[in-house]
């Protein structure tokens, strides 16, 4: 487990991307591969089992510590991290050990995870007995939420990559597979030489579009370009290999079953094929905002009423695998004619059409009819360019459109979590409805470290209640917030929902009675709700 | 019953004695507990200090000001009521400030810990009635570790660099805290360096008998001769300026109470964080009240809601009292207190 712990602190100590793989190559040479395949299997965010609710942990190193849930939360609030803060609260470890990893995790973790309440806190306050600080503050991470460490998963790709001498595409698939945190799947993941056992699910990683900043008129000819719009869906590949089809999201999760009819298209097309595209809610042909998708996201069935609710389609990308053969070496130029002879063979897949564009100032045209449309804005993909791996700058760019706007003067904020935690960085912002204000979001990022700090001195010197750890502000700060959609909500009292809010700026220069009001807010929502 | 110390525009003022502790302007008489500019402030006629900090504080409000100096342990008569200072183990010469009068004993703790440190006199827990405690890291996951073990890590952490080729900067408020992190360094390692605002200040630290490693000027010749191998202890404010540039590759670490906590070692940046503070950890709080053997106590300079709150709860008699200072830009943070941008403190309102 020390080791393990040394591994994160040193990973969580640095910003230098070197010194993280480093640090990772280091971990991997050393650690015993029973050892080094949990570590692997964490790092790439898979579950351990599940999750112990914090609430329950909160309440059980209360009770161990012997202090007022009311002080807990005090701390909380000034960590930001329930996992350090609970494992700062605990008594000094009675009589620390240094298992290995797997020990620490299969005979301790998953047992724990997996037994009654009663035996669950037993085991609990067993376990911290053994435990220093940075370990349980690792252990906590490790039976409540997510695994997120300061590395990316292209860093661990990178490291276990050069640590198995084999090419990161290789392993970066390998990874994505289903592979089991024993010695023996380690020692899989990282033998010599290409992939013999093809495991049927797998899929490749994706490209992903750069967001270009500069002029599109600097990208040279025109005609070196593929145009497509930037659809605003789930993107995903669908896989179709050994008479068996697979839905598998970017973030790595297997959505077939929410999906059900793309799983069906999936079944028409030959074995050997995986495809690269968007899942949209789409309707008299144009798409739906995002959250028309959200309902089928949260369930794992699907009832057939929202068949007829949210139709959903695949809109294909492009083309990765074809008669079973890798063809992403090939050129955007060869892979797109392959995608029309898949779509020859199998009538009902939809591609993403490719828009034509003779000039530059097509595109600007494009750009300006895109949020009419549904879309996000436009994609560019170089036509000589390889299908990469990852963000690979050049090959694929995004241009979005402007987003929306909105002033609103800020009316509460509390103290943010991790990096931000102990200043007042989450805000609630309002706008005006009559002689009210109402709250329409929260948002809370957008502002430079040093507007966040002058902000935070503001929001102290101006708190006019206090709720829990949220503090009531006089109404005076005016912020221009941007989103990327709007819809209607029931579950917000204002009716609105925004999608990726954020401060555009401080509005320093406008006063109160200058911010939008609900009246302009429902009036954004008529015109692109994306109900015609 | 009349207190002998009460909140007025001015800061604690003592009624009985007619003279103020710590006080936030310029007054008549004005004792201090320490150095740091939180505490002491330039424009009053007269000041009284620990003996062990005059030269520390005059090098702060100005040699010309009038400032006599007292033993600790030393009582002095001020207007029928005893004053004594004693041993507050925060910085060198800082002092809790016992007032007497009439049979009743306040004592104020000024800023305080219980670890031991080379540079300054240990704490001293005096008895008392009424006790005023700062509560800067008045939260229980602030729980010191022991220093040595401290030290060793950063003679270790700089040892490494010295493989490396990477200079070490460690970050550390000019007075006090420097001097301490000083103090801990093994000199067989490498070359010991100093910002130029440090220098000053380490001197006089010498000059009142403190025994320090020796440490020259952090000067742009010496980082072209001892980059890679030295140590420099720099003042945070330092923190990526083009004087630390000089010293490239570096590596930083920061020696302060706050980096018992990940987010605000994450947010100063820095390689590596030290947990050294001059300030008492919740343990050491806790018990200082309990050894004072006080039926009040006053909190002040910090988490001062949770303090009352968590003692009141207990069934003791506590009270808040309000600190007049805000982090303000215009004004540098010296000490711990006033650099915890960070801490919300409990009660929302205002910020140490």
């Amino acid at each position: 487990m020390r080791r393990f712990v040394n591994l994160f602190q040193s990973l969580d100590a640095t910003t230098r991307t070197s010194e993280k793989v480093e640090a990772l190559v280091d971990y991997f040479t050393q650690a015993p591969a029973r050892d080094a395949a949990w570590a692997a299997h964490v790092l790439a965010g898979r579950k351990v089992g599940k999750a112990i609710s914090s609430t329950r942990l909160r309440d059980l190193v209360a009770d161990v510590a012997q202090l007022p849930a009311w002080l807990v939360e005090e701390c909380y609030q000034a960590v930001g991290d329930l996992s350090e803060t609970l494992a700062l609260l605990l008594p000094p470890p009675a009589t620390p050990s240094d298992l290995p990893l797997h020990s620490v995790i299969e005979d301790f973790l998953l047992p724990l995870l997996a037994s009654a309440n009663q035996e669950q806190e037993r085991r609990l306050v067993a376990i911290w007995q053994s435990l220093d600080p940075q370990s349980r503050f690792v252990f906590h991470k490790l039976i409540s939420t997510h695994f997120r460490v300061g590395a990316a998963r292209t860093l661990l790709v990178r490291a276990l990559a050069q640590v198995a001498g084999i090419e990161q595409s290789v392993m970066e698939h390998r990874l994505s597979g289903s592979w089991k945190p024993t010695a023996a799947g380690f020692e899989m993941l990282m033998s010599a030489g290409d992939d013999l056992q093809v495991d049927a699910s797998r899929p490749y990683p994706f490209l992903l579009a750069s967001s270009l900043t500069a002029e599109p008129e600097s990208l040279g000819e025109i005609g070196d370009w593929q145009v497509e719009w930037k659809w605003d869906g789930v993107r995903a590949q669908l896989i179709r290999r050994q008479g068996r089809t697979f839905l598998v999201s970017r973030g790595q999760e297997h959505v077939g079953a929410a999906f059900p009819e793309i799983v069906q298209l999936g079944g028409t097309l030959p074995d050997g094929t995986v495809l690269d595209g968007e899942i949209l809610a789409f309707e008299n042909d144009r798409p739906l905002p995002f959250n028309a998708l959200q309902p089928r996201l949260n369930r794992k069935g699907v009832e057939p009423m929202l068949f007829t609710d949210v139709p959903v389609i695949f809109l294909v990308y492009d083309v990765m695998e074809a008669d079973g053969i890798d063809v992403r070496s090939k050129p955007l130029a060869e892979r797109r004619p392959l995608l029309h002879e898949l779509s020859r063979a199998c009538a009902d897949l939809r591609l993403s059409p490719v828009l034509e564009a003779d000039g530059w100032s097509d595109i600007a045209s494009l750009m300006s009819s895109a949020r009419d449309r549904g879309v996000e804005g436009l994609v560019l993909k170089r036509r000589t360019s390889r299908y990469e791996v990852g963000r690979p700058r050049g090959l694929w760019w995004k241009l979005k459109v402007e987003p929306y706007s909105l002033d609103c003067v800020l009316v509460a904020a509390q103290p943010g979590t991790g990096k931000r935690a102990g200043r007042f960085t989450d805000y609630t912002f309002a706008v005006r409805a009559g002689d009210e204000l109402v709250t329409i979001t929260k948002a809370y990022s957008g502002l430079t470290d040093d507007e966040i700090d002058e902000v935070d001195r503001w929001i102290r010197g101006h708190i006019v209640g206090r709720y829990g750890p949220v503090r009531a502000v006089t109404p005076e700060l005016v912020f221009e917030l941007g989103f990327e959609g709007i819809a209607a909500s029931e579950r917000h009292k204002c009716g609105i929902a925004l999608r990726f809010p954020r401060i555009l700026r401080w509005r320093k220069d406008k006063p109160l009675d200058e911010i939008d009001t609900l009246e302009n807010a429902r009036r954004l929502l008529q015109q692109h709700s994306g109900t015609p | 019953m009349d207190s002998l110390l009460v909140e007025s525009p001015g800061g604690l003022f003592c009624p009985a004695g007619d003279f103020y502790v710590d006080a936030w302007r310029g007054v008549e008489r004005n004792i201090v507990s320490h150095a740091h500019s939180d505490h002491a402030r330039r424009g009053s006629a007269h000041y009284l200090a620990a003996a062990d900090g005059v030269a520390i504080l005059k090098e702060r409000i100005g040699s010309d000001s009038n400032v006599t100096g007292v033993p600790y342990g030393e009582a002095v008569n001020l207007n029928g009521v005893h004053v004594s200072l004693h041993p507050a183990g925060h910085v060198r010469g800082s002092a809790q400030v016992r007032i007497e009068n009439r049979g009743r004993v306040l004592v104020f703790s000024g800023d305080y810990k219980r670890q031991p440190d080379p540079t300054c006199d240990s704490f001293e827990p005096v008895r008392c009635h009424e006790f005023i405690t700062e509560s800067t890291f008045g939260l229980p996951i602030y729980r010191w570790p022991d220093p040595t073990a401290v030290a060793a890590d950063i003679n270790a952490w700089w040892r490494r660099n010295v493989e490396l080729r990477r200079t070490s900067v460690i970050l550390a408020y000019t007075l006090g805290k420097a001097q301490r992190v000083l103090s801990m360094l093994d000199r067989d390692i490498g070359p010991i360096l100093l910002h130029g605002s440090m220098l000053r200040m380490t001197q006089v630290y010498r000059e009142t008998g403190c025994d320090l490693p020796p440490a020259e000027h952090a000067s742009p010749e010496r980082a072209k001769a001892e980059k890679g191998r030295a140590l420099v202890i720099a003042p945070p404010s330092a923190h990526g300026s083009t004087w630390m540039r000089k010293f490239l590759p570096i590596s930083v670490g920061s020696a302060s109470g706050w980096m018992a906590v990940r987010g605000h070692r994450r947010r100063r940046s820095v390689d590596r964080g030290f947990v050294l503070s001059d300030h008492a950890d919740w343990p050491d709080l806790l018990r200082t009240i309990t050894d004072t053997a006080a039926e009040r106590v006053g909190v002040t300079h910090g988490y001062t809601g949770v303090i009352t709150r968590f003692l009141r709860d207990r069934g003791a008699d506590a009270y808040a009292i309000n600190t007049r200072f805000v982090g303000d830009a215009d004004d540098p943070p010296e000490s711990e207190t006033l650099a915890s941008a960070g801490a919300v403190e409990a009660d929302g309102g205002t910020q140490e």
